[in-house]
């Protein structure tokens, strides 16, 4: 298990990784990456039992991304975590890539292909009980952004993992409060958030989407037995970049030139202080 | 309760059909069910998904006997769809059951991504198709799912004709390692006895009765009716009419068609969907691509606001019954 420490150096590198390839594909959904990839570094380094070893294993734990466009975070923790060569992402995007803007199954690692908003939530609840039904064990996880919510299959979904008190589903949001329009509660406001999930008779907990020990604990079994999980992760969209946290044009903003350099060089800089003084 | 439904044979048609040595069978909703019940005891892997949905279904007796195997979602054809996909995903065999005017229109686009995209196993079960709820009006019809799940990459379409190609094709269903979609309807329906002695396989037609005049092309609960008319024609007015049972909309049986298109005066579809995006399109566009000219005739809903009535009025209405096919032939010949 990887310490506090060594986690929060990976994000480093993960944010350095996603920037990397939206910077060479021309493409990406950059703030969105930016804001789950504390979440994905938690799931796939320390609570999801899956690797590649394991992935074919009926008993896995299964993670399914719903909010599909922040592929990017995705693609490079399943990099770092083993299922494919990083340079593979060489080709993002590109012609008869595999590694399309929006998970699929073509890549090693990628349980559900997602992109479409709203889906991810019921998959989730049927891999959930399937678990069930079996009497597997294992755990379903899915990743929700908040602008996302507006989709009401998620209450359909929402609905029915706690009519079969799932409590080996965990839903978290990525709750950065920003979508391509504008600020989600403007758009179309879903709070309060935490109440709406507890009605719906989920075990809900809400904590700082940055912050790796909070995650972990939030992540680490289910909140409540008999219940599925909600955790309510409040996020910076473009989290570690200065210019980018909290405005909204990095949506799917790719950075010119200054503006990677820019980036990188904050996050080396983290990398450094974080490191004692060796990059 | 309402009135009987009307039947959808009249008094001639009746006649044409005990000629025939046609017997009565039942609904395909309720063989399909039965069907499901026998392989699913026998695999428990077999799971039935139903949205609030399991008596319109007939799966009543199947949920007594295989509590474990039955999922209920709840009216939330989103739900249904994504959880089947999810099921699916983990090495379930999902029969999901909704009726067809829901499933193929709320959640396109769970069936589009979570199951055919993702590639997941699953079977996607439209009931009471086409205009089985004819009175209950449009809301309740399926008359655009042949072509909206005709362009969906990854699916099998199997719209079957009487009980024994729905037997068969819910065992084939079960048996796919890929997704498909099984539509029918909840009328009792005719067996029809086949002039094709090979199996039943998905991607083949069947043709049911051997001729050159004119071939009726058609598919699902459609096919009776041109059995019936191929029948009349011969006795009325000597032709000799072939008629082609597909089974599987998509992929069609190209071969079946073309031979159809060749050896045959003139080519009809017919279907209980819409012109648009149907069979017929579907035909034509084989026959045309093989560079083929041949009188040809798509017999179908219009697109137009469905006229109201049963099941049976609307097929009378729109010509898919055994004397609307049979005046359709002779008008293509050009015959009085």
């Amino acid at each position: 298990m990887p310490t506090d420490r060594e986690l929060a150096l990976k994000s480093l590198h993960y944010r350095r990784s996603v920037l990397r390839w939206i910077k060479h594909a021309g493409a990406g959904h950059t703030g969105g990456s930016l804001s789950c990839v504390d979440i994905l570094n938690v799931l796939y380094n320390r609570i999801l039992r899956v690797s590649p070893a394991t992935f074919t294993d009926p008993k896995r734990d299964r993670y399914i991304q719903s909010k599909g466009h922040s592929v990017e975070a995705l693609f490079v923790v399943l990099a770092d975590r083993g299922f494919f060569p990083e340079s593979d992402l060489e080709t993002l995007c590109g012609y008869q890539s595999d590694y399309v803007g929006h998970p699929t199954r073509h890549v090693a690692g990628v349980e559900q292909n997602t992109g479409a908003l709203g889906h991810g939530l019921p998959i989730a609840v049927g891999t959930a009980l399937a678990s069930k039904l079996d009497d597997a064990g294992f755990r379903a996880f899915t990743l929700l952004g908040d602008g996302e919510l507006a989709e009401g299959s998620n209450w359909e979904g929402a609905l029915a993992g706690a009519h079969y008190k799932l409590d080996n589903l965990t839903a978290i949001i990525d709750c950065n409060t920003l979508q391509i329009t504008g600020r989600t509660k403007d758009v179309m406001n879903h709070e309060p958030l935490a109440e709406k999930w507890s009605a719906f008779g989920w075990a809900v907990r809400t904590v700082d989407g940055h912050d790796l020990a909070a995650l972990t604990a939030a992540l680490e079994k289910p909140l409540e037995p008999g219940k599925p999980s909600c955790v309510i992760a409040r996020t910076i969209k473009g989290k570690g970049i200065s210019f980018m946290e909290d405005v909204g044009k990095w949506h799917h903003g790719v950075p010119n030139d200054d503006e990677f350099a820019r980036a990188n060089a904050e996050l080396d800089a983290a990398i450094v202080q974080l490191s004692g003084g060796a990059a | 309760m309402s009135a009987p439904a009307p039947s959808m044979y009249s008094p001639a048609a009746k006649a044409v059909a005990e000629k025939l040595g046609l017997t009565m069978g039942r609904a395909n909703l309720e063989e399909f069910a039965d069907t499901l019940l026998a392989l699913a005891k026998a695999d428990r892997n077999i799971l039935a998904v139903t949205s609030d949905s399991r008596g319109s279904g007939k799966l009543g007796p199947f949920g007594q006997a295989l509590p474990k195997q039955i999922v209920e979602v709840g009216i939330a054809e989103q739900n249904l769809v994504g959880i089947a996909a999810g099921l699916g995903s983990c090495g379930k065999n999902v029969f999901a059951v909704s009726p067809a005017c829901f499933l193929t229109a709320r959640s396109l686009e769970q069936v589009k991504n979570d199951i055919c995209y993702s590639d997941h196993p699953v079977t996607i079960v439209g009931i009471s198709s086409g205009v089985s709820y004819g009175a209950l009006g449009t809301t309740h019809h399926s008359l655009h799912d042949f072509a909206v799940m005709r362009a969906i990459n990854n699916l099998t379409i199997v719209v079957p004709a009487d009980n024994f190609e729905t037997r068969e094709a819910v065992k084939a269903a079960a048996a796919s390692l890929t997704p498909v979609y099984l539509r029918f309807g909840k009328a009792p329906l005719y067996n029809l006895p086949s002039a094709d002695s090979r199996p039943f396989a998905m991607g083949q037609a069947r043709v049911l009765r051997e001729g050159s005049d004119v071939a009726f092309l058609a598919t699902g609960e459609t096919v009776i009716h041109a059995q019936l008319a191929a029948a009349q024609l011969e006795s009325t007015s000597g032709l000799q009419c072939r008629v082609v049972s597909l089974p599987t909309l998509k992929p069609l049986d190209s071969a079946a068609v073309l031979a159809a298109a060749r050896e045959c005066r003139a080519v009809i579809t017919a279907e209980e969907h819409m012109v648009n995006g149907g069979l017929g399109e579907a035909v034509a566009g084989v026959i045309a691509q093989a560079g083929i000219g041949t009188r040809f005739k798509i017999v179908g809903i219009p697109d137009e606001y469905t006229v109201t009535g049963s099941q049976a009025d609307i097929f009378r209405h729109y010509g898919l019954t055994m004397e609307g096919l049979a005046a359709t032939a002779l008008e293509l010949l050009g015959r009085p």
